[in-house]
C-alpha cells in the first residue's frame, strides 16, 4: 500500500471560537499519528477536516489514497441485523471476504442481532470491522477505544499496528493512551489559538 | 454505477411500505381518510361531490405526500451515513437522486391505486377519475422532489418535520394549480405543464438536497 496524508498550516474555527491553528504534519506509508488533547480541543474536528467532511478555516489537506473513517456515528441501519447492515458497505466497498474482520473482532455470534440491540463496545467493533473490510490505506479513527473492554482494546491496537506494518497510515484521535509502535503524538494543546 | 444500484436497493428497503424506516402505508390511509371525511363534511349532494371531488383528491394527495418526510433524510444524516458515503466517493447528489426515486416509488403508486376507491367514495365519473389519475401520475414526482429538498433542508433542525410540512405547501402550489387545473379544462395542456414542472423539480431537487446535506455538516 502506498499512501500519503499531509496537512499544512491548518486552522479550525467552530462558531466564534478558533480551536487550533498553524497545524502541519505529513504522514507517509506506515506511520501512525496519535492526536491527543483534552475534550473540546478540536480532535474530532481535525479528523473531519482530514476526511474532507469539514472545511478548514485556513490551510490545506493533501491526501493520496482512500480514507476510512470510524467516529462516534455508526452509520448502520438500526433495524437491520448486523450482518445485513454491514453487507451494504461490503457491497459498496467491493469486499469479497468480510469474514476475516468479523473473526478478528469477534463479531461472528452477533451477525443476526439487530444493530439497535448492540452495546456501545459492540457497535464500535462493528464500525472497525467495516473499516477493515473497506481496505483503505488511510485510517481516520476518532476515539476508537470508547466503550471497548481490555481485550478489545488490545485487538484494536494490534489491528492498527498491522495496518501500519503493511504500509497504511493511521491517524488516531483519542484522549486515552494507545500502545502503538513508532507513534508520533500531536498534542493539540500546543496549537491552541 | 453499481454503487448507485446498491444505494437504491438500500433506499427501497428503507422506504417501501413494509420497509424498516419509512412511513409505511400511513400516507395511503391518511389519503383515504380525507376522501372519506369530505362527503361527511359537505353533505350527500352527489352533484357537488362530483364537481369538487377531483380537487379534494389533489389536496389529500399533497398532504399525504408530506407524511413520509420526517424520516426521509434526517435519520441518515444523524447516523452519519452520508459521511461514510462521501468518503467512498458517493456524492450527496447521487445519494439524493436515489432517495428521490425510492421516495416516489414508496408513496405514489399506492396513492394512484387508492385514488380509485377515493373516486368511488366521492362519486366521480369515469372520465374525471382518469383525468385525476393522469394528473397525479404527472404531478407526484414533483411533489416527491419538493418533499425531498425540503426534508434535506430541515433535516438538521430541531422540530424540522413540522417545518418541512409547512414549507412544502407553498412550493407545491404550482403543481396543484396545473394538476388540479386539468380537471377544469378538457385539453391536455395542464397535464403537460404539470409534467414539465415535475421534471424540472426532479432535476433540481437532488442538487438542492445534496447542497443542504453538505451545509448541514458545517453547522
Amino acid at each position: 500500500m502506498q499512501a500519503r496524508l499531509a496537512a499544512s498550516d491548518l486552522a479550525c474555527r467552530r462558531g466564534e471560537r478558533l480551536l487550533f491553528r498553524a497545524l502541519s504534519f505529513e504522514a507517509i506509508s506506515g506511520s501512525a499519528i496519535h492526536i491527543a488533547g483534552a475534550n473540546g480541543i478540536g480532535k474530532s474536528s481535525l479528523i473531519r477536516i482530514l476526511a474532507g467532511l469539514l472545511r478548514p478555516f485556513a490551510g490545506t489537506v493533501e491526501s493520496d489514497g482512500a480514507m476510512g473513517l470510524v467516529d462516534e456515528r455508526l452509520a448502520l441501519d438500526q433495524n437491520l441485523s448486523l450482518g445485513k447492515a454491514l453487507a451494504f458497505y461490503e457491497k459498496l466497498d467491493g469486499c469479497r471476504d468480510p469474514g476475516r474482520a468479523f473473526d478478528l473482532l469477534q463479531l461472528g455470534p452477533l451477525m443476526d442481532v439487530p444493530v439497535r440491540y448492540l452495546s456501545t463496545g459492540q457497535k464500535k467493533r462493528a464500525a472497525l470491522a467495516r473499516l477493515l473490510n473497506g481496505n483503505c490505506p488511510i485510517w481516520l479513527l476518532d476515539e476508537p477505544l470508547n466503550g471497548l473492554d481490555a481485550q478489545a482494546v488490545a485487538s484494536v491496537e494490534t489491528l492498527v499496528a498491522q495496518h501500519c506494518d503493511t504500509g497504511g497510515i493511521a491517524v488516531v484521535a483519542s484522549h486515552q493512551a494507545m500502545a502503538l509502535p513508532d507513534v508520533r503524538t500531536i498534542d493539540l494543546a500546543e496549537y491552541a489559538a | 454505477m453499481s454503487a448507485l444500484a446498491t444505494l437504491l436497493r438500500r433506499d427501497l428497503g428503507l422506504l417501501l411500505p413494509g420497509g424498516r424506516g419509512g412511513a409505511g402505508v400511513l400516507p395511503l390511509l391518511f389519503f383515504l381518510a380525507v376522501a372519506m371525511l369530505y362527503p361527511f363534511a359537505v353533505g350527500p349532494d352527489a352533484q357537488l361531490l362530483a364537481r369538487t371531488g377531483g380537487g379534494v383528491i389533489w389536496v389529500a394527495a399533497l398532504l399525504a405526500a408530506i407524511l413520509p418526510l420526517e424520516k426521509l433524510v434526517s435519520g441518515d444524516l444523524e447516523a452519519g451515513v452520508f459521511d461514510q458515503l462521501a468518503l467512498r466517493g458517493v456524492a450527496e447528489e447521487w445519494a439524493m437522486l436515489s432517495r428521490l426515486f425510492a421516495h416516489w416509488l414508496a408513496f405514489a403508486p399506492l396513492l394512484l391505486v387508492a385514488t380509485l376507491p377515493a373516486a368511488a367514495l366521492l362519486g366521480l365519473s369515469g372520465e374525471t377519475t382518469r383525468t385525476v389519475l393522469l394528473g397525479l401520475l404527472a404531478g407526484t414526482p414533483g411533489l416527491a422532489a419538493v418533499g425531498l429538498a425540503v426534508a434535506a433542508l430541515t433535516a438538521s433542525l430541531r422540530g424540522g418535520a413540522a417545518l418541512a410540512g409547512l414549507m412544502v405547501i407553498p412550493l407545491a402550489v404550482p403543481i396543484l394549480i396545473f394538476g388540479a387545473g386539468t380537471l377544469a379544462r378538457p385539453d391536455p395542456s395542464g397535464l403537460l405543464l404539470t409534467a414539465a414542472i415535475s421534471l424540472g423539480l426532479c432535476a433540481l431537487a437532488p442538487l438542492a438536497a445534496g447542497a443542504a446535506i453538505k451545509a448541514a455538516r458545517e453547522s
